[in-house]
């Protein structure tokens, strides 16, 4: 691979996985909100491979293989059996309206591109310079598990913070160690079951998975 | 294999082996074998303290003073939860809040926890660290909703998502102090390796404070440190009482002793300033919200998960000042302090049974309606709240005057005024409940069953013998001491 295709790849798959992370705000149904965290999923695994390709490192592809099954195969499906389960189809409420949450991904964007100048300054190549995108996605994910109000979609929430770190760990490093990788992408899957499972449990104890019906416990 | 690597895994391979033994062959029948995996800890942790550090599997799990300390920690407080296990599930079984199906599931999920714990401390990367405190949220989930109640739910909703995201933090720092090492002068293969880590001063600093931050700040989430800390009083007042007890006795600790190792890389990497004001800050944040929130409590479940806030608070303040003798006397403060408050929460299990009632107000004259049971909670109130010959007398004077002589007098003062508000609002609300005639005066004195009162008093004796003369201990804390703190 040429190196102007390199660094026109990487950004191609770094530019739909924000974009996928932003058009979850501007979306109310939880379905076609799963289905863009399983495009951000693919584009993530297109980034890895690309890393993998353009440094020679052959088990990286492998390691895509898995960030595909994982982020755009596995979780979106228990996903959509979850929400097939519950019936209940749109984020009915969330915190901020929509046109305020996309001005406030933009300043996210702004933020995350001041807080990572020292991590770009460290080593920079055009994977590095790639790394406040991650940062966003972050930021973006803590901003969905804030405002919004199913439990659904702060699960989403989660997992858009973790794509996020995953995207930091491989542009920044190719990634952790296998070892910590595999322990890492196990955790997030037993976490994930575990939230639907409360989930589940949510909705035969409330008649639904409101979180602002969670109010019994305070001070 | 050798006897090291035998030693390493065995602190998970024992509770593993106890919990297919409960999946096997059912809780009821197999409950002692919990406590023979918690006292297994403890002997595990005594031979780790007595060799030099080990390690095994290319450095992915370590054994050195301080590991040992914290796996005795974990194995003593793990006796006295286990212990009080099968009394505590006898009586939900009664009120027909479990059954011999839930039990089981209880036993399993206890073992796996406490196998998750050791991992933690074990861990000789950075990279597992974070994957068994990650791991420690996912199985103790099941055990704060094991009611199934609204608020139990609640409660662990509450606790995954919180901690899932602090934890998710502190692995964007662990990612960032993956990227620093690659770029500084560490071996390869060791980037994450916790000694490589802490012995090497080529990190950017720049980097680096990014990742401590993030790291302190999830690990800190975990501890229960402010800010993110609104999971805590919840979690630890809906799940069974012995599970509490872990949970706040050790699982804070050992999120604690994250925060340590991170103290010590971040020490070499950027000087201790950095660390200390985050510490600082935390601490005495931890302290006031602690203190606002005790004066005023209802609940007397939710009265002890503040002031486990609160020994969380002190222990940032110790770790803040860093000083080999802080370090020390805030490893003796995670000893007593485990002790002391899984007595209470267990003791608090059993006043729930007896009462009914989690409100400090339903309960009136406790000390006549089960006296044993009123002299062990009120003795571990005592003890709390740092009253001699109780550990935590000492390891809090030991705290103040390391403070005093790193030059953080106003620091110590600060929070030892918050630590006396504390006192004061704890034994308040203890005096209501256990002093005073019974609300209705035919009600018949309640003995509990020996396998509950023997527990409270074992915990209750250990933690009064440490304050007094710690023996062997001192030479351990000595040498753990010397790993994390400075001079």
């Amino acid at each position: 691979m040429s190196d102007t295709a390199y660094v026109q790849l990487l950004d191609l798959a770094a530019g739909v996985f924000l974009l996928a992370a932003v058009l979850m705000l501007w979306r109310r149904e939880l379905a076609s909100i799963i289905r863009l965290f399983a495009a951000q999923g693919a584009a993530l695994a297109a980034l890895v491979a690309i890393l993998g390709v353009h440094q020679q490192h052959p088990e990286l592809l492998g390691v895509a293989a898995g960030v595909l099954a994982l982020r755009a195969g596995l979780l979106p499906y228990l996903m959509r059996r979850a929400l097939a389960a519950s019936g209940e189809a749109r984020e009915t409420q969330p915190l901020v309206n929509v046109a305020a949450s996309l001005l406030t991904a933009a300043t996210l964007t702004l933020l995350a591109y001041a807080v990572s100048r020292p991590l770009v300054a460290l080593a920079p190549s055009p994977a590095t310079q790639a790394i406040p995108v991650g940062i966003t996605v972050v930021l973006i994910g803590l901003f969905v598990l804030a405002t919004r109000r199913r439990a659904l979609s702060q699960v989403v929430g989660l997992l858009l913070v973790d794509n996020g770190i995953t995207a930091v760990a491989f542009l920044a490093t190719a990634g952790v160690p296998l070892t910590v990788e595999l322990g890492v992408s196990l955790d997030v899957l037993l976490a994930v079951l575990v939230l639907l499972v409360l989930t589940a449990r949510m909705r035969i104890a409330f008649g639904a998975t409101d979180l602002d019906e969670l109010r019994e416990l305070h001070d | 294999m050798s006897t090291t690597t035998l030693l390493l895994i065995a602190p998970m391979a024992l509770p593993a082996a106890t919990a297919a033994l409960h999946a096997a062959a059912g809780w009821r029948r197999t409950a002692w074998a919990g406590v023979v995996s918690a006292a297994g800890l403890l002997v595990v942790g005594a031979a780790l303290a007595a060799t030099e550090p080990v390690t095994a599997f290319g450095g992915l799990l370590r054994a050195d003073a301080l590991t040992a300390f914290m796996l005795i920690v974990i194995g003593a407080v793990a006796v006295v939860a286990t212990w009080t296990g099968p009394a505590y599930l006898r009586a939900e079984t009664t009120a027909g809040h479990a059954t011999d199906r839930t039990a089981t599931r209880y036993g399993v999920l206890v073992q796996a926890f406490l196998a998750t714990m050791c991992l933690a401390v074990l861990a000789g990367n950075l990279g597992v660290l974070w994957v068994a405190v990650e791991a420690t949220t996912i199985t103790t989930a099941f055990l704060v909703g094991h009611r199934a109640t609204r608020s139990a739910v609640e409660a662990a909703w509450k606790y995954v998502v919180i901690c899932s995201v602090g934890i998710t933090v502190a692995f964007l720092g662990v990612v960032i102090t993956h990227y620093a090492a690659q770029h500084g002068q560490v071996p390869a293969g060791q980037s994450l390796d916790l000694a490589a880590l802490a012995s090497t001063s080529s990190l950017d600093p720049g980097v680096m404070r990014i990742a401590v931050a993030l790291l302190v700040v999830g690990f800190g989430t975990k501890a229960g440190l402010v800010p993110l800390h609104a999971w805590l009083p919840d979690a630890h007042s809906q799940a069974p009482a012995p599970v509490s007890a872990l949970m706040s006795g050790v699982l804070l600790s050992v999120a604690f002793y994250a925060v340590l190792r991170v103290k010590a890389i971040a020490d070499t990497a950027l000087g201790t300033g950095f660390t200390r004001t985050l510490l600082l800050i935390a601490g005495l944040a931890s302290l006031a919200l602690a203190a606002s929130l005790l004066i005023g409590q209802r609940d007397y479940k939710r009265m002890l998960a503040y002031s486990s806030i609160e020994h969380m608070g002190l222990l940032a303040i110790g770790a803040a000042i860093g000083s080999r003798l802080a370090i020390a006397a805030v490893l003796l403060h995670i000893l007593g302090h485990g002790l002391a408050k899984s007595v209470l929460f267990c003791g608090a299990g059993h006043i729930l049974h007896t009462t009914g009632s989690s409100h400090i107000d339903a309960i009136r004259g406790l000390a006549t309606r089960a006296p044993v049971l009123a002299g062990a909670f009120a003795a571990g109130v005592l003890g709390l709240i740092g009253l001699p010959p109780f550990a935590l007398f000492a390891s809090e004077l030991g705290i103040a005057r390391a403070g005093f002589d790193a030059g953080l007098g106003w620091a110590v003062a600060a929070a030892f005024t918050l630590v006396l508000v504390i006192a004061a609002a704890l034994l308040t609300h203890t005096g209501r409940m256990l002093l005073g005639p019974p609300p209705d005066a035919g009600v018949a004195a309640v003995a509990l069953p020996r396998s509950a009162t023997v527990p409270l008093v074992l915990g209750l004796l250990a933690c009064a013998v440490i304050g007094v003369a710690a023996g062997p201990l001192t030479d351990l804390l000595a040498d753990a001491a010397t790993v994390v703190g400075t001079r």
